[in-house]
């Protein structure tokens, strides 16, 4: 295996790990403000894939379909927030059984509106020339994905540590009493992240949707992916987000590469040895 | 005669009712749903262990079952074992596997553990589903031979629906000893008060884990019916939805309570038998159920019942004041 077959897995673990990181990064928002496991996060991301998909096929460009995405999960996660979630305020278990129940009835609506075939979606022409580098040609597409992440993970951080609304979800998330006490309005905040999070998963998916494709089973295999990186990360940091999304990111592409029977089993190593050590995870303040 | 003995002896007509009434019906379509719904009891019943008994929720408890399941097909199929060497050995390692699993969950309590618990449940499923030299991947292992027990062919459906019963009852009575012994009422304290638990002097983590890996040694007891059952294992037996069906089980029956698994299976097994027949829509409707019980009736079905016959049944003096 020659040099450049490992500059490449490196890349498409890169890629990888920035799609994990939008997934993860609003799963652990929503978690840390809201102590809820939105566990239909997965299939946030396959749904927004697939309207990603059907907006291309409309004839609509490629960013088109990232921001439909965004707009049409970010309203869904915001009904199911308001209607479901809220009135199981402080019950958070059967919050987390709802968002369970939720997941299976979107994978399930997924499969009969848009068939059990995989569907790859088409990377924009504009965005899959080939980058030359140090010699070696390299998929301009996951290169794209790259910066993307490295672009919200930044926004994301200046959102939370430097704005006023980044001030009063951190507020609300070290003492939720308190935080209302001084008159945050916690509830808003709390749509508002729900939205947020739900947003970046569906456009995560139009993102990944020309790597990793849709098909169903693609929920039921990104959950697990983004409970690794949370539990890794530590819930409710951005930055945690960021490493365990691309720590992930290379175990799960080394291992499907030298491993693939095995490439579950290596995944969870990693955050074997962490909750051994550090049960909050490496950027966890404490266990919730 | 005390109200709650009455009530125990209502429970326990309606319970020998509802298994005698497959074999008076006679017919094998109705002892078949029998058989499959003791089975989905037994895998409910070792859940209740950890949600009821334990409230620990675990969303990976199809991974024991399918484990076992797994054991046993392949055991038989390639190895040369008989059905129950390969059944004794399939144990063995589904408790090696809730002790492992069990010791890595439980650095994690609430949701965390319910994370996990599910990250780990779905690897099981992606081994069975990518290791497909030995597993068979996405096609399963089909043809396990049901076997013969003391001389009977099994194949035969009341035969079987027998061997059920009897499984069943020893894992209903073995349940009913675990939540009056020492270990399942400090695992019941453990639930509602770990920190005056702690302070007493038990172990938490320990009284913890052993109820983990005595729930997983259940799930592979129902994992070798149901193998013995289908004489076919598929990856999507482990998977999420499976393990999703089965807490539907437990929290729908009524979780915490000896016979509340047992109504949640059948009512699952029985709607899943319906809706299938009529529609191929069945994962919808787990989800919407889901979400429909979780909203609607969180005690579930056995505590309303119970609740309703305490209004029925006259109270004794004496006894309210035993129950109060």
């Amino acid at each position: 295996m020659s040099i450049g077959f490992w500059l490449l897995q490196s890349l498409n673990a890169l890629a990888l790990g920035g799609l994990l990181f939008l997934l993860s990064s609003g799963f652990s928002l929503i978690f840390g403000l809201m102590r809820v496991a939105n566990l239909s996060h997965g299939a946030y991301f396959m749904l927004g894939a697939y309207v990603g998909l059907s907006v291309l096929q409309a004839g609509f460009g490629f960013i088109e379909a990232i921001l439909a995405a965004g707009v049409v999960i970010a309203v869904l996660g915001g009904l199911i927030e308001r209607f479901l979630l809220r009135r199981l305020a402080n019950r958070t278990l059967a919050q987390v059984l709802v968002t369970l129940g939720l997941a299976f009835a979107i994978a399930d609506i997924c499969l009969m509106l848009w068939s059990g075939d995989p569907m790859q979606l088409p990377a924009p022409r504009w965005l899959s020339q080939p980058i030359r580098a140090f010699g070696f040609v390299f998929p301009g597409y996951r290169v794209f994905v790259v910066e993307v992440s490295i672009v919200v993970a930044i926004l994301l951080w200046l959102l939370i540590e430097r704005t006023k609304l980044g001030a009063m979800v951190r507020a609300s998330v070290d003492d939720i009493q308190m935080a209302r006490g001084v008159g945050i309005p916690a509830q808003k905040l709390f749509s508002f992240i729900f939205c947020l999070g739900a947003a970046l998963a569906g456009m995560g998916g139009v993102l990944g949707g020309p790597i990793l494709s849709v098909y169903p089973g693609l929920d039921g295999e990104m959950l697990p992916l983004a409970l690794v990186v949370v539990i890794l990360g530590g819930i409710g940091s951005i930055g945690g987000a960021f490493v365990g999304a691309y720590i992930t990111g290379f175990v799960y592409t080394f291992g499907q590469t030298l491993l693939p029977a095995f490439s579950y089993v290596i995944l969870f190593l990693p955050m074997i040895v962490v909750l051994a050590f550090r049960p909050s995870g490496l950027f966890g303040k404490s266990a919730p | 005669m005390t109200r709650k003995s009455r009530i125990t002896l209502i429970s326990l007509s309606l319970l020998i009712l509802a298994l005698a009434a497959p074999l008076l019906m006679g017919q094998p379509f109705y002892i078949n749903i029998g058989s499959q719904v003791l089975i989905a009891a037994i895998f409910a019943m070792s859940l209740n262990i950890l949600v009821g008994y334990g409230g620990m929720t675990s969303i990976g408890h199809a991974a024991y079952l399918g484990t076992s399941a797994y054991v046993v097909a392949l055991l038989t199929l390639q190895h040369g074992f008989g059905f129950y060497t390969a059944s004794l050995v399939a144990l063995g390692v589904v408790v090696i596997m809730a002790a492992i699993f069990g010791a890595i969950a439980l650095r994690g309590t609430g949701i965390t553990f319910l994370m996990i618990t599910l990250a780990l449940g779905q690897t099981m499923w992606g081994v069975a589903f990518r290791w497909s030299e030995v597993t068979g991947g996405d096609n399963g292992l089909p043809d396990i031979k049901r076997p013969d027990l003391f001389g009977l062919n099994l194949v035969e459906p009341g035969l079987f629906y027998g061997v059920m019963i009897a499984l069943f009852v020893i894992a209903l009575v073995g349940m009913w000893i675990f939540t009056q012994s020492g270990l399942g009422l400090s695992l019941q304290g453990t639930r509602d008060q770990p920190r005056r638990m702690g302070m007493l002097g038990h172990h938490v983590w320990l009284v913890r884990w052993i109820a983990f890996i005595i729930a997983g040694f259940w799930a592979g007891v129902a994992g070798i019916a149901f193998i013995g059952y289908h004489g076919y294992i598929h990856p999507l037996s482990l998977g999420l939805a499976n393990s999703a069906e089965v807490l539907l089980m437990v929290i729908a029956g009524g979780a915490g309570t000896l016979l509340g698994p047992v109504v949640g299976a059948a009512i699952v097994v029985v709607l899943k038998m319906v809706v299938s027949a009529y529609v191929s829509r069945w994962v919808l409707l787990l989800g919407c159920t889901f979400v429909a019980i979780v909203i609607l009736l969180p005690e579930g079905v056995v505590p309303g019942l119970e609740r309703l016959l305490k209004a029925i049944l006259p109270a004794a003096r004496d006894d309210e004041e035993a129950s109060s």
